[in-house]
């Protein structure tokens, strides 16, 4: 396997999922907030709350196109790019993929066109149930998507067949409720409604930092302190962290972002700074805070927390035990009655992948030395710096926007929602929540390698036998594609919200501040 | 847990799904593809453009979805097909995506500016978006006939020995434009459903009527070619039809020229799908001739119905054959999921299809009535 093309496939794969997920979490969050938002004016049927839920609607409509348009290389990259891979562990891995389709994104797409162009044609609460079903679709649909991801985290309820030469189902319960997907659902939708609080929150401040449309600024305003305070805190409290005890991957992850190389004893310390170097396999620098990382990661004050150096070891254990069930596979290939060889393998089988970790280099991981295992061992760590700072980006703005909203929240409940400090603060926040989103999924895929499927399958030997010039013509057009369709749409959001919310549906009611006020 | 439904029949069922989907697919997405195909020969000026959109404005994301299903249940049920077509035809699917990735931010875009060369730009995205896409998969169904060509190893990994302009034989440029002739006049007839009468409706009957006789000449020399051609393959010996989903082990395939045929011998009721392949289009032609509407788009779905399960059921039950290793052939008996994944997603299927439907259906039923000129003055939603 040619490494260039693995590691431009892996780049192909790290922009168009970021560049997804740029769109993803606006539209997770934002589809609930126009629920609020068109709930109030199915209750109070104020007219300015339909003008408010249609103004945000049609800022969700442009979002949510890109949404769409993106999505569509997602679901065809599997195939494309990790060809072995989808052979590899398709009997488990396309089948949450297949269900989001089914059941959650059919509701959102079919829907969503009613949403924009049904307003005169349903009754208000009929409206409100189609903006309803947009929502729910599109938040189903992450869960069918963390479902099959958080399977590559944490791959139970599968096992290898060696008649098929793949992983296979044993139990479609497990890999449903596994732990870490559940836990990634939650953290991830969450961190989606911050993002569309946020989003809310700091355009509305943008007005009334203007003087413009003050009716509609303040009670957007209202309705994002409100959602996004509870979301922030989602987010952060029902963190991702649950799962961090699973597995070997998992727990390298922690010690990985921790950049924690030996194992520490109980209560372990969570470090607050430092420069982990990846050469010297230590970190320089190291400033810790006592206790915390031994609350969060095991739940206690008695438990240690392995570092890397245990969990390499722990590796090398493992890769000599795939090696003997590498073996026993390549003899059922040859003979698939060969009942020795089964007994091996079923002895083995939980390691076969960590032998598939030679391949890198060698190619019959039965002539590995001792050498290069020990070696090979080390391939399990993940980029630590990377990890180290991805994690203090991603949990100092979680922290931020807790404050953030926390301030909003009490601002908007005192009535004072023309403070101007904090709304320049507001408008300055709007990108924040999507760095950390960003940076919550280098954490998670970066800290799974070297796996594709944790424990299971090498990302090196997941992608498709592809050519060099393939990938760069197409890492180049989607590059300049995705490029200059963000640039389309950040200025035509910029554009509707420099026209304001009475642009297009209703005209500014006779008499009331709007938008009149911005002259005063 | 034991499963009712045995491992040969869940097969036979997930190959008649994915067609199922692949036809939902082509009537849906593709009247919306053939409206897009049609759009800057049928609608001149700025008006009668968006009239056009707005004939799909509303439904495509949901009809897209297809699509999208389309993919997923492929990778779900037959895991290996999905690994290696799409990998094998690789810069096929990345024009194919590009075209895609064109399409719904197009619908989206084109209105939120006045300026001219903006929505002319986006015409032209619309156009893009509709024709590639379709000739595409009519290239790509083209080089499954005729076989494609990849090799697996012993860990079953495929390598390919094609290239992207190997992909366009006379044999798969035919093939595409029978696919993009069958959904112009698809798109055709919906735009004199769903659409005003008056000048765009009579060129779109004008370039329908085209379309159609198109559909039926191409589709008919592209059935010659594949009796006489030299093309089909064959499954020598007795196959397991419960075996291991794994293409090296049991009956190796061959090829065989003329074997695209033999399923018409053995099952002569399959006669009726080609049949309905032309009969749907002469239906259509006079539809549109008559300026019957329904009659039109009702032909127009039927010769779509019958020209993919056409293709469907000469290969039965081959998937994707290899041309330069036929024992690396994808078949029903060796290329799906396992069992019990097989019967997982026949029971989702179950519950959530129906369901899909009735609400697509009411989801139609609120958005009744023409797209016109006249509403685009009144309704800012509109495209």
């Amino acid at each position: 396997m040619d490494p260039a093309v693995v590691d431009l496939s892996r780049l192909q794969f790290a922009l168009t999922a970021l560049y997804h997920f740029l769109f993803v979490p606006l539209t997770l969050g934002l589809s609930f907030m126009l629920v609020i938002m068109e709930s109030i004016y199915v209750m109070t049927k104020r007219p300015i709350w339909r003008t408010i839920t249609r103004f945000w609607g049609t800022l969700f409509g442009i979002n949510f196109v890109l949404g769409v348009a993106t999505g569509i290389t997602m679901e065809f990259q599997f195939g494309m790019n990790w060809s072995y891979y989808s052979h590899y562990v398709g009997d488990i891995f396309g089948a949450p993929l297949a269900i989001e389709g089914l059941m959650a994104f059919f509701l959102e797409a079919t829907f969503v066109g009613l949403m924009f162009f049904g307003w005169d044609k349903l009754s208000r609460v009929g409206h409100l149930f189609v903006t309803f079903m947009v929502a729910l679709g599109t938040n189903l649909s992450a869960l069918w998507i963390l479902v099959a991801n958080g399977w590559m985290q944490n791959p139970i309820g599968a096992a290898f067949n060696t008649d098929t030469m793949r992983m296979e189902v044993e139990s479609f319960r497990e890999v449903l409720f596994n732990p870490v997907a559940q836990a990634k659902f939650v953290h991830t939708v969450s961190a989606g409604y911050v993002i569309a609080a946020a989003f809310v929150l700091g355009v509305s401040a943008f007005y009334l930092l203007k003087g413009k449309y003050p009716g509609v600024a303040k009670r957007s305003m209202t309705v994002a302190a409100a959602f996004g305070l509870a979301s922030s805190l989602s987010v952060v409290v029902l963190g991702d962290e649950s799962g961090y005890a699973l597995t070997d991957n998992q727990k390298m992850k922690l010690a990985a972002l921790e950049a924690m190389w030996e194992t520490e004893p109980a209560p372990a310390g969570l470090a607050a700074f430092g420069i982990p170097s990846m050469a010297d396999r230590k970190t320089h620098y190291e400033v810790k805070i006592p206790y915390v990382l031994g609350l969060i990661a095991t739940r206690s004050l008695d438990k240690p927390v392995e570092g890397i150096f245990e969990l390499v070891a722990k590796a090398e254990d493992r890769i000599e035990s795939g090696v003997i069930a590498y073996g026993a596979v390549e003899a059922l290939k040859v003979n698939p009655n060969d009942m020795a060889a089964r007994a091996t393998f079923e002895q083995h089988r939980r390691d076969l992948g960590y032998g598939l970790l030679l391949k890198r280099h060698i190619a019959d991981p039965r002539q590995a030395s001792p050498e290069l295992i020990k070696q090979t061992a080390w391939d399990v760590v993940p980029p630590v710096p990377v990890m180290f700072w991805a994690f203090r980006v991603m949990a100092g703005i979680g922290f931020l926007m807790i404050l953030l909203f926390a301030t909003a929240f009490v601002l908007v409940t005192l009535r004072k929602h023309q403070t101007k400090w904090f709304l320049v603060l507001a408008v300055a926040a709007i990108p924040l929540p999507w760095i950390a989103a960003e940076m919550g999924w280098v954490l998670a895929e970066v800290g799974r390698q070297p796996w594709a499927v944790e424990g299971v399958l090498p990302t090196f030997l997941g992608a498709s036998s592809l050519t060099v010039p393939q990938l760069l013509i197409s890492i180049a057009v989607f590059t300049l594609l995705y490029g200059a369709l963000a640039v389309v749409e950040v200025g035509l959001i910029l554009k509707t919200i420099k026209r304001g919310p009475y642009a297009l549906h209703d005209p500014a009611p006779d008499g009331s501040p709007e938008p009149e006020a911005a002259v005063a | 847990m034991e499963i009712p439904v045995d491992f040969a029949t869940l097969r036979v069922i997930w190959w008649a799904l994915v067609g199922i989907l692949l036809i939902g697919f082509a009537l849906t997405d593709g009247f919306d593809m053939g409206v897009g195909a049609l759009l800057p020969f049928v609608a001149k000026t700025d008006e009668e453009r968006r009239m056009v959109i707005n004939t799909v404005g509303a439904t495509w994301e949901g009809n897209q979805v297809w699509f999208i299903l389309g993919g997923g249940a492929i990778f779900a049920a037959w895991p290996f097909v999905y690994a290696i077509s799409f990998s094998g035809f690789y810069l096929a699917m990345f024009v194919v995506l590009t075209a895609m990735i064109l399409r719904p931010v197009g619908f989206k875009y084109r209105s939120k500016r006045q300026d001219p060369r903006w929505r002319a730009f986006w015409d032209w995205a619309l156009f893009v978006g509709g024709f590639v896409p379709v000739l595409c998969f009519g290239v790509a169904l083209g080089n499954v006939l005729q076989g494609a060509p990849f090799r697996l190893d012993s860990d079953l990994r495929a390598f390919y020995d094609g290239s992207f302009l190997g992909l366009f034989s006379p044999f798969a440029l035919l093939c595409g434009l029978l696919s993009v002739s069958m959904l112009v006049l698809h798109g055709a007839a919906w735009i004199t459903v769903k659409g005003e009468e008056g000048p765009v409706a009579e060129r779109a009957r004008r370039i329908g009527e085209l379309a159609g006789l198109a559909s039926i000449v191409l589709f008919a020399a592209g059935g010659f070619w594949v009796a006489f051609g030299g093309m089909g393959f064959r499954i020598e010996g007795l196959a397991d039809a419960a075996g291991p989903s794994n293409p090296l082990r049991g009956a190796a395939a061959v090829r065989e020229p003329g074997a695209w045929l033999d399923n018409y011998g053995r099952h002569g009721w399959m006669i009726l799908a080609p049949v309905l392949g032309f009969a749907g289009a002469a239906l259509a032609l006079l539809g549109l001739r008559a300026k019957s509407a329904w009659m039109a788009f009702t032909g127009s779905s039927a010769s779509a119905v019958g020209i993919i399960a056409t293709v469907g059921l000469s290969m039965f039950p081959f998937i994707l054959p290899s041309s330069v290793d036929p024992r690396s052939s994808l078949t029903v008996w060796n290329a799906s999921s396992s069992h019990l994944t097989l019967f997982i997603m026949l029971v989702v299927t179950i519950v959530f299809l129906p369901l899909v439907l009735a609400y697509t259906a009411w989801v139609y039923k609120v958005l009744w009535g023409r797209s016109t000129t006249a509403a685009l003055a009144v309704n800012p939603d509109l495209y």
